[in-house]
């Protein structure tokens, strides 16, 4: 089965994969003389895992700073829903369904786990401000409705023991899955996930991958993803995009990645001679 | 008990009333500080501004009149008209909403990313310049400010508490506007706590104030949240300048109860708001009963210039983050 078939087409174990959600055309990103992203265009499309993989340094994070709109890219475009992208603030294009995660953990640190994963209801929340401040009425039905769908998160996420305590205490295992939580609760369309299992033990790495799966599966979510651990990547994902010194070196589902003679020079030094 | 004993009692009521005073200022500067990590150096000046904007309002004065009358000859001052205090305080918070959308959008929104030392910086700008501007609008003389709370000894808890001491006792002296500015104070307290706890915007603020970044890829707009919270110290400065406005009248001296304001910081910790109030019940109490115990019979007295900071330096020694503060502990 060709995995970029222009169709929506089924898996093997059953999950449906639809149209093209985001699509970028020939971007390039410079930083003053440096270019990160040299004229690179893939797809994301509707239900799949999209990897993005690549030695340190390859424009992998770029690329998702792209997407979510922390970088604007000097050439280039983005397409989201069938539609053009102009230039958006990286708050904007959360409201639009794109959420996130980062390399570095990005959670509020002095929050209770509870309090992080609820900011990701704030886009969805209506209520004004004045209404908030006398908390009655609509304000308080929405803070119930909202605390609701983010304890249906934290009971997927298995994180019901450490609701309330302060994220900056917790180990790191579990900030990356408050984080993820954060994210998944805003119900997006597009998840962006950078390297979610970095610096995790082997244990750790299995969990974070079941519930990556988890989450497509149930919530249909579309997921694209940094790692540069290609065990795991070829795992979870449908299909594949490499990159190598800011340029696209390969594309396409594991195995065609797998068996690509540029990948396999990347990942594992060529003899120059 | 003896009548001394229970004159104690009265200092202490009045210091904890004078300490409401300050935290009500304190709780502008934490407010600031928790969103954007910026010290407001403006905050006194913010107080003083609202203060002569509401006079300005309340007593029909026509703004920037001697800029006028200057350069155009003519002799206008008032309009001469009166506005109710109700309205003119209504008219006075659009003004400090305005103030703060022109702040971000003249000054934080250009220093997104900067240094806090180029934040704070920009506010000692921001102060110096709002001080000129106060003035410039609404004459630099001293104002006196009447928003109808009344004055002086309040007689009523002065005869319910004569009892309680003996001949030579007649009953706690409390001034009635420091009764009204502790209930507003409290009221105005529990209502941003709940606030800042409780609903989306409160939590989006604090997110703001945890991290930047992460904040705007779940979809909070910095600029939107700013302009909250810069309204919400325009507030606050409005109940601090006319609580101290009523008392000692509107002019110069009222932007330096923020320099009051430093040592409750020091002692409630700079990002707590429970920590402002207690911080300024501590210095208020702690200050007139040092006067009255040991200052007056053996120091000579005047100790309340100096006792606040002495206390905040003696802190900082056991306690940098003050008492609520949030202690960082970075995981290496």
């Amino acid at each position: 089965m060709n995995a970029i078939a222009p169709e929506a087409y089924t898996t093997e174990d059953g999950r449906k994969i639809g149209g093209v959600v985001m699509e970028m055309k020939n971007i390039t990103l410079r930083f003053g003389g440096v270019t990160a992203i040299k004229d690179i265009s893939f797809d994301i499309r509707e239900g799949e895992v999209r990897a993005i993989i690549g030695p340190n340094g390859a424009g992998k994070s770029s690329m998702l700073n792209v997407i979510n709109g922390f970088y604007h890219p000097q050439e280039g475009e983005v397409w989201f829903r069938g539609e053009k992208r102009g230039p958006m603030k990286p708050y904007e294009i959360a409201r639009q369904g794109i959420a996130r995660t980062f390399q570095n953990i990005a959670l509020f640190k002095g929050m209770s786990t509870l309090d992080n994963i609820m900011t990701g209801r704030l886009t969805k929340m209506k209520s004004g401000i004045l209404s908030q401040a006398i908390w009655k009425g609509p304000a308080e039905r929405e803070e119930i409705e909202q605390r609701e769908k983010a304890e249906r998160i934290i009971d997927f996420l298995e994180i019901q023991s450490i609701r309330k305590a302060p994220v900056g205490s917790l180990p790191y295992g579990l900030q990356k899955r408050v984080e993820l939580g954060r994210a998944l609760v805003a119900e997006p369309e597009l998840l962006l996930l950078d390297e979610p299992m970095a610096g995790m033990n082997v244990e750790e790495k299995e969990d974070m991958s079941r519930f990556i799966l988890d989450v497509n599966d149930e919530f249909g979510t579309t997921i694209a993803l940094i790692e540069h651990d290609m065990g795991v990547v070829m795992d979870i994902s449908d299909r594949v995009v490499v990159m190598d010194y800011g340029a696209k070196i390969g594309d396409g589902t594991p195995d065609e990645v797998r068996s690509n003679q540029k990948v396999i020079d990347a990942y594992l030094g060529v003899a120059h001679d | 008990m003896p009548a001394e004993f229970w004159y104690g009692v009265e200092v202490l009521l009045n210091g904890l009333m004078a300490g409401v005073m300050y935290s009500l200022v304190a709780l502008g500067f934490v407010l600031i500080f928790k969103a954007s990590g910026i010290f407001n150096y403006a905050q006194g000046v913010m107080a003083l501004f609202a203060a002569q904007t509401l006079v300005g309002i309340q007593t029909g004065l026509i703004p920037f009149s001697h800029l006028i009358n200057a350069m155009l000859g003519t002799k206008i001052h008032h309009f001469g008209w009166n506005v109710p205090t109700f309205i003119a305080i209504l008219i006075t918070i659009g003004i400090m909403v305005l103030f703060a959308i022109i702040v971000e959008k003249l000054i934080l929104k250009h220093l997104v990313n900067q240094e806090p030392i180029i934040l704070f910086m920009a506010t000692i700008g921001l102060a110096y310049f709002l001080e000129g501007f106060g003035d410039l609008m609404w004459g630099a003389e001293i104002k006196k400010l009447d928003v109808g709370i009344p004055q002086g000894g309040n007689v009523w808890v002065e005869e319910s508490t004569a009892f309680l001491g003996g001949e030579d006792f007649y009953g706690f002296y409390l001034d009635t506007l420091d009764i009204y500015a502790t209930v507003i104070a409290a009221i105005l307290v529990t209502s941003l706590i709940l606030f800042s706890q409780y609903t989306k915007t409160g939590r989006a603020l604090r997110a703001v104030a945890d991290d930047h970044q992460a904040a705007l890829s779940v979809g909070i707009s910095l600029r939107t949240i700013w302009v909250i919270v810069w309204s919400i110290a325009g507030f606050v400065a409005l109940v601090a300048g006319v609580m101290w406005g009523a008392k000692s009248g509107v002019q110069f001296s009222l932007s330096l109860i923020a320099l009051k304001a430093l040592p409750v910081l020091m002692l409630g910790g700079f990002t707590s708001i429970p920590g402002a109030i207690i911080g300024g019940l501590i210095i208020g109490v702690g200050e007139k009963l040092f006067e009255f115990l040991i200052g007056a019979p053996f120091l000579g007295g005047a100790t309340e210039n100096w006792f606040a900071y002495m206390l905040a330096l003696i802190f900082l020694i056991f306690r940098p983050q003050g008492l609520f503060g949030e202690k960082i502990i970075e995981r290496v």
